[in-house]
């Protein structure tokens, strides 16, 4: 542990010395990503077969990150002489609760009372405090243990003081609610009066430091802690990215290229220097592709306060040289990707003979399916406030990557990185859009540009819809050779989709090990013949992770063809579903070409299909599975492995006579093995089902001319009060052991719930839903 | 030269009379809880009170606040403990709590009307409060909370009380 008033200077410290972090591309997740393009481009070329060609053992889980992870007391806890106890928390909270799920972990080991927990938070520096990377379902997966590590070491700590003080061995001592306690002398001394004691002794060694028995958890997995920052939100007092005030700030919008690798030919600000409060205009360099994480350019209006910025900017005359994507059309596009579905294609997994098997089928099934571009749009869009000055850079942003951030400042004002400090505000919601920084970075330009005043740089949601790093646009099509019982005999999935790697490399036209990883090759049906295809795909607007990410079209393709699959074979959708699963089996995923596994080992994290079958069976008993529905309503289920968790959704829907889609009850099933804070696991749940429906049932983007079509939530519409079933239970299945691997949680509740739904509006009306979102297309 | 009431205390402002009420308590008052979401009342993550009932401060012009009372999430009440903030932190409804401010806001004004609401009512008040998050079922739940009609229906929806 640390002195308070030690960790209390650094938060509040100038520039801090920090590493700018070397290329690592052995793990491909959203930071792993970064570095140099050469290298890049290497790292981004889908590797074939198994993942056996290693000349260094390949590292998995917190190990395989950029920065791995720490568990030094001195850097996490810091304990007042009043016993305040304040956990410094490094990863970016946006809702999934790990502010308060990191600092009950510590606290459980430390024994320490809650109501003298506080938390603060960390800024980016990643060789200081681990990986922050916040994304990719990882931060309890990847961090309980060391954090249960870092509070019994402080533990430790304080009773090595007490001991010291009392004289007596360390050994006699036990700690009872953030009281150190010798019951052979009777006396007791509080965490407090022995703490400035404590940070003066040496973090004892690893190895020495003794778990609590889990028999004995107070916090850790028993979902009593409320929101750590409940008192905040719900005061107003909660400062996210778009709240940060500065002495002297300004305010700033940027008008962008309306089409993605556009340009500014030319502009006139004349009009727009005569608003009252607009203090500057200048144009912003960029727009090149891949645009990576860097801004995209365009004119930038500085004023005294964000409406004069807002007014300036809209009297800007620009002239847009529209560039290569000028002529971008998803309506044209849907059918680029229905031929590239419709030829063979970069196979990445096969067994068996498909072709053969196929061709003496008594059956052939086959299906297209269509998920189009979607945009994060958190409720607070993208905003940082920066300030350069003095050869030097602090910014405050709500943002997912800190350590990305304070390197893309580093690159785009020249600076060396001790000179660079990304302050993490509270996030806004962030779904994968702030694992972008490009808005971090505008910030910084601006302020550069104003001789160094603080400047906050606002998105609309104008923007943040016209200028997304958006979830992909995808065909998935499946055709399937059935026996005489209905069963496949031979599967054919060929997945279309621009991939994510079209931000970093030039034109990449096939997804990535990452991208086929999530519910694509890992597959994990008992199917003797199975082949399945990447057909090339461009993107021509940036394409970024959207949670839960390509899991959204494979998991609505693949669960939704299953129930065609029963349904052509006369059978029960959850039996059906259940047979193809087969019988409860541990799949070692290298072995069916998933040399990704969500970055973890494969022997801790093998597919068990036990598990699987156990959260669909789950999910429909909760739902009362074949019980009898009134006419327009339907139940429909889906399971899905992602994230190493394991989901599965059962829907209840009504179809009214319009067509118009209402959803009355979800019951979703998770296992994400140890649940260290159940409560803030059953409210990932429960906004999953959410956002799972307003991607099912509403929300799309489209393009024309290369330009969004939709600028705000009267277009992207997403679900609102009226909409939300009226009841949404949460099944925690328990499984594993508080030693054993964690699974995700904030992003496997997603990709079940849009197949579950299209599965219950076919039982409901006879009607096959293909394309999301379903909108208006039962009305006809 | 406009004048107003903020959260009971007199303001004046000699700026643009079209400034949004929005951008009038954040960027000059520095009341943030009140939040941007969409700038078309769209979203409700700006509501307010004014003159005693919910508004959304997006598209509210400084000037038609003059010689009104504007309360924001900050005068809601003295302590933070309004009923529905209370019902709020019981039930753990937020998430990343963005949108909370303006749902509180908008909550409270339904329940100052409506004391009882049924669902019907609370669909037809929360509707416009978008939550990307998606805590609706925890929201219809701590709004039938605040009005002392026990936790209505969240399913196995359990908040953590410590």
């Amino acid at each position: 542990m640390i002195h308070e008033a030690k960790l209390m200077a650094e938060l509040a410290s100038a520039p801090e010395a920090s590493e700018s972090g070397a290329p690592i591309l052995s793990n491909l997740s959203r930071r792993g990503i970064l570095g140099g393009m050469g290298a890049l481009v290497l790292a981004l070329s889908v590797r074939e077969g198994r993942a056996e060609e290693k000349s260094e053992p390949k590292k998995f889980g917190a190990d395989g990150m950029p920065h791995g992870w720490q568990d030094d007391p001195t850097i996490f806890v810091a304990i007042a002489a009043d016993g305040t106890v304040t956990v410094t928390n490094h990863r970016s909270e946006m809702g999934q609760g790990v502010r308060t799920s990191i600092a009950l972990t510590v606290a459980d080991e430390l024994d320490a009372d809650w109501s003298k927990v506080k938390v603060v938070q960390a800024w980016g520096d990643e060789t200081r405090f681990g990986n922050q990377d916040t994304d990719g379902s990882r931060s309890l997966r990847h961090f309980f243990r060391h954090f249960r590590h870092t509070g019994a070491a402080a533990r430790a700590m304080l009773i090595q003081a007490a001991a010291a003080k009392w004289n007596v061995p360390a050994s006699e001592i036990t700690t009872d609610k953030h009281v150190l306690v010798h019951a052979k002398s009777g006396r007791r001394i509080g965490y407090g009066e022995v703490a400035a004691a404590a940070a003066e002794l040496p973090v004892p060694a690893r190895e020495s430091v003794r778990l609590k028995d889990p028999k004995a958890f107070r916090y850790i997995g028993k979902g009593e802690i409320g929101i750590i920052d409940n008192r905040d939100i719900t005061t107003g007092r909660a400062v996210y990215g778009l709240d940060v005030k500065r002495d002297g700030m300004l305010y700033a919008l940027v008008a962008r290229p309306p089409v993605y690798g556009g340009k500014v030919a030319s502009y006139d600000d004349a009009e727009t220097l005569k608003v009252p409060g607009v203090v500057k205009v200048f144009k912003i360099d960029g727009g090149a592709i891949p645009s990576e994480f860097m801004p995209l350019g365009g004119v930038a209006v500085v004023a005294k306060n964000t409406w004069a910025a807002m007014k300036g900017r809209e009297a800007l005359k620009i002239t847009w040289d529209d560039g290569p994507n000028a002529n971008y059309d998803t309506d044209v596009f849907r059918g680029e990707l229905e031929k590239a579905a419709r030829a063979p294609g970069k196979v990445v997994r096969t067994a068996g003979d498909v072709d053969g098997a196929m061709a003496k089928a008594k059956r052939k099934v086959e299906a297209e399916y269509f998920v189009p571009h979607l945009v994060q749009a958190p409720m607070e869009p993208p905003a940082a406030v920066a300030q350069v000055k003095d050869g030097a850079c602090e910014a405050w942003a709500c943002t997912q990557g800190p350590q990305a951030a304070h390197d893309r400042l580093m690159k785009a004002l020249g600076l060396p990185g001790d000179k660079v400090r990304v302050n993490v505000t509270l996030l806004g919601g962030g779904f994968g859009r702030k694992s972008k920084p490009d808005y971090v970075v505008e910030a910084a330009l601006c302020s550069r540009e104003v001789g160094g005043a603080p400047v906050k740089l606002v998105w609309t949601r104008e923007d943040d819809l016209h200028h997304g790093y958006y979830h992909t646009i995808s065909v998935e099509r499946l055709e399937a050779g059935l026996d005489e019982k209905g069963m496949p005999v031979a599967w054919l999935h060929r997945s279309v989709a621009p991939t994510i790697g079209s931000i970093f490399a030039p034109d990449p036209k096939h997804e990535l090990p990452f991208e086929l990883g999530m519910g694509l090759v890992n597959t994990p049906f008992a199917l003797p013949n199975i082949r399945l295809e990447n057909p090339e795909a461009a993107a021509h607007v940036r394409i970024g992770w959207f949670r839960s990410v390509s899991n959204i079209p494979h998991a609505f393709a693949i669960q939704s063809f299953v129930a065609e699959l029963a349904h052509a074979a006369g059978r029960d959708p959850k039996d059906y579903l259940l047979d193809l699963i087969g019988p409860a089996r541990r799949i070692d995923p290298t072995t069916i070409g998933d040399v990704w596994n969500h970055g973890e080992d494969p022997a801790l994290y093998p597919i068990d299909t036990g598990r699987l079958r156990r959260v669909i069976e789950t999910a429909a008993k909760g739902a009362g599975w074949g019980r009898k529905l009134a006419k327009g309503r339907g139940l429909g289920l889906a399971g899905h492995y992602s994230f190493v968790t394991y989901t599965a959704v059962a829907a209840e829907v009504e179809v009214g006579p319009k067509g118009e889609v209402k959803v009355n009850a979800v019951d979703i099933a998770v296992d994400c093995g140890p649940q260290v804070n159940p409560e803030r696991i059953r409210s990932q749940m429960e906004g999953a089902v959410v956002m799972g429906m307003g991607l099912a049932l509403t929300s799309q983007m489209t393009f024309k001319n290369g330009r969004a079509e939709q600028g705000n939530f009267d277009g992207f519409e997403v679900v609102r009060l009226d909409a939300a079933p009226k009841e949404v239970r949460v099944h925690l299945v328990p499984s594993g052991t508080w030693d054993g691997p964690l699974g995700g949680v904030g992003e496997p509740g997603v990709p079940p719930v849009a197949p579950a739904i299209a599965n219950a509006v076919f039982q409901a009306t006879g009607r096959r839903v293909r394309q999301l979102p379903i909108r208006d297309q039962l009305s006809a | 030269m406009i004048s107003l009431t903020v959260n009971g205390a007199r303001r004046t402002f000699d700026g643009d009379p079209d400034m949004p009420l929005l951008w009038y308590l954040r960027d000059e008052l520095g009341l943030v809880g009140t939040k941007f979401g969409c700038g078309q009342a769209l979203c409700g993550a700006c509501t307010i009170h004014l003159g005693g009932t919910a508004a959304r401060a997006c598209v509210t012009p400084v000037s038609a606040a003059a010689d009104q009372e504007v309360v924001t999430i900050e005068g809601l009440s003295p302590d933070g403990n309004h009923p529905v903030q209370v019902a709020w932190r019981d039930l753990n409804v937020a998430q990343c709590g963005y949108c909370q401010c303006g749902q509180i806001m908008q909550a409270a004004s339904l329940l100052k009307d409506t004391p009882k609401p049924d669902d019907g009512q609370i669909d037809e008040a929360m509707s416009g409060n978008i939550c990307r998050c998606g805590t609706y079922p925890r929201i219809r739940a701590a709004i039938h909370q605040a009005a002392g009609q026990g936790q209505g229906q969240a399913g196995e929806t359990k908040g953590g009380r410590l």
